[in-house]
């Protein structure tokens, strides 16, 4: 039985710059399952952070819809919007900017909270604050420390028990290891992961790493210059890329294995500009399997074995 | 001189440095007691986490600690045989550069924003080769063009560059004048994974090419594991694991090596469940009287919170500082499998 939370069609977010229309996110469509994690993972400039931020329209999207439990985020009213957002949060990649600096750490978590009325009793507001605080793993004595008193790693779970305070159901996790040491960032994916189990929780899980999204995520979908080029479960996706971009994506990851020596795919050039993008696929440039197909259109996403998704005319057979 | 002699020839050598940064409220301890050397062609990768002193002890080998607060309190840096803190200022223009090069982390910073690359990896040329302009910049396009960017771009400013092809000026400049070592600082942390995946491959063919020796400076073990020879791993100022490649990912010996490994999501397996390290590295302003890892081990005895524990060696090339392995038998998890 399928239990869709979410679901994103045709999301676009252009930007008008002095050059032309930045095509942040192009054409994105997906489901997710109520439970379940989709990882988005691509290089800097591919789309995956304004694709989430998007979604939760702290940007307004260009055109598309966004259905959170059948409802339309983009039409909701802002009043209508602050009810729906207690549902729907984020965690921020950088837990030295993303925090205020002047809030201690039970003004950080309470804010939410107050802002949306949720207890106005004091002492049952402190007594959430305190659980909020042992569920991220932060010690009851850094209650009133400010964030400049802390490392990354507390820091990123002040974000987390932020995200939490208004008992959501989805959560935007928008590169939240990436500014973290390894040991470090294996605490906080294990929070994470845990959270999710306890609450039931559905995440969006942004990276540009692909081993943490590959442990992560029941589902990654790939992105290159705001467009979903593969989607497929993350056991398929490792076993079986199609799309010459995440084959090269998944060579190029440095294996701290001496027994796992993979053949790299080397990629030419760079990405090109998301202004004004030819309807031709935009991968071209780069790619190594190339040919006057490629130049023919944008290669529209195709499933072409069950839950995979591919954007590719060589891989679709067009 | 025979190819054996170059080969076992040591072009860094390091000993029982220490760096302190001494502030009026604090006395930070960067760097303790650390020894390392490098030979020539060989690469090294120094492994850490944020605050191991990876940086520091990279800035000085060149002598670029900044004094204030820095401060070397003991030890010896010798490069080709010279005492780097003994050199006047002229001499150590001369390790600078033509010895030793050095890149540096985040290539959007280094680069001048005013002068064309051209002229940036010229001016290099210039001052240490002592020739004129037209060769200098004769030189730099050849450099370009060995870094895989087209000599017609040497008149760009940098920021018509993106970050790979930053990091690419930046390799130019610091392999122009041939180093015998080359530090990289954390070269690929700010870059994409595919274009990490080409500045490495770049490294690696012109360290081939010209047999520069190189510290690789980095928390990636991914890297470590395609890019260097040997590996030494720092926690809190201190090297606590040094060996080869194969001795260190296939003969795991200390504590914190381990959990570095375990910490990792391994790419083949992706149902195992990550073992982080509890806890933090010690404030190094404060640093514990015994081990500096014992807070966070597993293996932890009474002993280790009293003493501290010196490099042992376990085989030639392998040296571990960890207490527990004076007893006997003593075997971590992962040495176990």
């Amino acid at each position: 039985m399928s239990d869709v939370i979410l679901e994103v069609k045709n999301l676009k977010k252009y930007f008008k710059t002095s050059k032309g229309m930045l095509h942040a996110v192009d054409d994105v469509s997906f489901t997710l399952e109520r439970g379940t994690t989709l990882g988005v993972v691509g290089e800097s400039g591919c789309g995956k952070s304004t694709l989430g931020r998007s979604i939760l329209r702290l940007i307004e999207p260009s055109s598309g819809e966004v259905l959170f439990e059948g409802q339309d985020v983009a039409a909701l009213s802002t009043r209508e919007m602050r009810h729906m957002r207690k549902d729907m949060q984020i965690i921020f990649q950088d837990p030295y900017s993303s925090l205020d600096p002047r809030k201690t750490v039970y003004q950080a978590i309470s804010e939410p909270i107050i802002k949306h009325k949720l207890i106005k009793d004091k002492a049952a507001l402190e007594a959430r604050v305190l659980e909020l605080m042992e569920t991220v793993g932060l010690a009851e004595r850094l209650i009133n420390t400010y964030p400049h008193e802390l490392d990354g790693g507390r820091r990123q779970r002040i974000g987390i028990a932020r995200a939490l305070a208004l008992n959501p159901k989805f959560i935007v996790c928008d590169e939240p290891v990436s500014a973290l040491d390894v040991s470090i960032q294996a605490q906080i994916i294990n929070l994470l992961k845990e959270l999710q189990q306890k609450m039931g929780l559905t995440y969006i899980f942004i990276t540009h790493d692909l081993s943490v999204v590959n442990h992560f995520s029941d589902e990654i979908a790939v992105m290159y210059l705001g467009q979903m080029v593969e989607k497929a479960p993350a056991e398929e996706l490792f076993a079986n890329p199609i799309h010459p971009y995440t084959k090269a994506l998944l060579s190029a990851i440095p294996v701290p294995d001496l027994d796992h020596k993979t053949e790299r795919i080397l990629l030419k050039g760079e990405i090109s500009s998301p202004i004004n993008p030819k309807d031709e696929c935009r991968f071209k440039k780069r790619c190594f399997a190339a040919c006057e197909k490629c130049e023919c259109g944008a290669p529209r996403l195709v499933e072409v074995s069950p839950n995979h998704f591919v954007a590719c005319h060589l891989a679709c057979g067009e | 001189m025979s190819i054996e002699n170059i080969a076992n020839d040591t072009i860094l050598e390091i000993k029982d440095l220490t760096v302190h940064y001494v502030t009026e409220e604090e006395t930070v301890e960067a760097v303790n007691d650390l020894s390392l050397s490098v030979k020539r062609g060989k690469s090294l990768g120094l492994v850490g986490e944020t605050g191991a002193g990876k940086t520091t002890t990279a800035l000085s080998i060149l002598r670029l600690v900044p004094d204030p607060p820095g401060r070397i309190i003991k030890g010896t840096v010798e490069i080709n045989g010279k005492d780097v803190y003994q050199a006047s200022a002229a001499e150590l223009e001369q390790i600078r550069g033509n010895e030793v090069a050095m890149i540096f982390q985040d290539p959007m910073t280094v680069l001048n924003p005013v002068f064309t690359v051209g002229e940036q990896i010229a001016e290099c040329v210039e001052i240490h080769e002592h020739c004129s302009k037209a060769d200098a910049w004769n030189r730099a396009l050849e450099m370009l063009e060995m870094v895989g960017i087209k000599a017609d771009r040497a008149n760009d400013y940098p920021h018509q560059f993106s970050g790979g092809m930053k990091q690419r000026v930046v390799i130019a400049i610091a392999l122009t004048c041939n180093p015998h070592l080359l530090i990289a600082d954390e070269p690929t942390t700010a870059l994409d994974v595919t274009i990490q995946a080409q500045v490495l491959e770049l490294m690696k063919d012109l360290k081939e090419k010209t047999g520069t020796a190189m510290i690789m400076i980095t928390h990636d073990l991914g890297i470590v594991a395609e890019t260097c020879d040997e590996v030494a791993v720092m926690y809190a100022g201190r090297i606590i694991e040094h060996g080869t490649l194969e001795d260190v990912f296939r003969n795991t010996r200390h504590p914190y090596t381990e959990g570095l490994f375990n910490s990792l999501p391994n790419i083949h397996d992706r149902k195992a469940q990550l073992k982080p390290i509890r806890g933090l590295m010690p404030d190094p302003s404060n640093l514990p009287k015994g081990c500096s890892f014992a807070e966070r081990c597993e293996y932890a005895c009474e002993r280790c919170f009293e003493e501290r524990p010196v490099p042992m060696k376990h085989s030639e090339t392998h040296t571990v500082a960890c207490l527990r392995y004076e007893e006997d038998g003593f075997q971590i998890e992962r040495s176990k499998k």
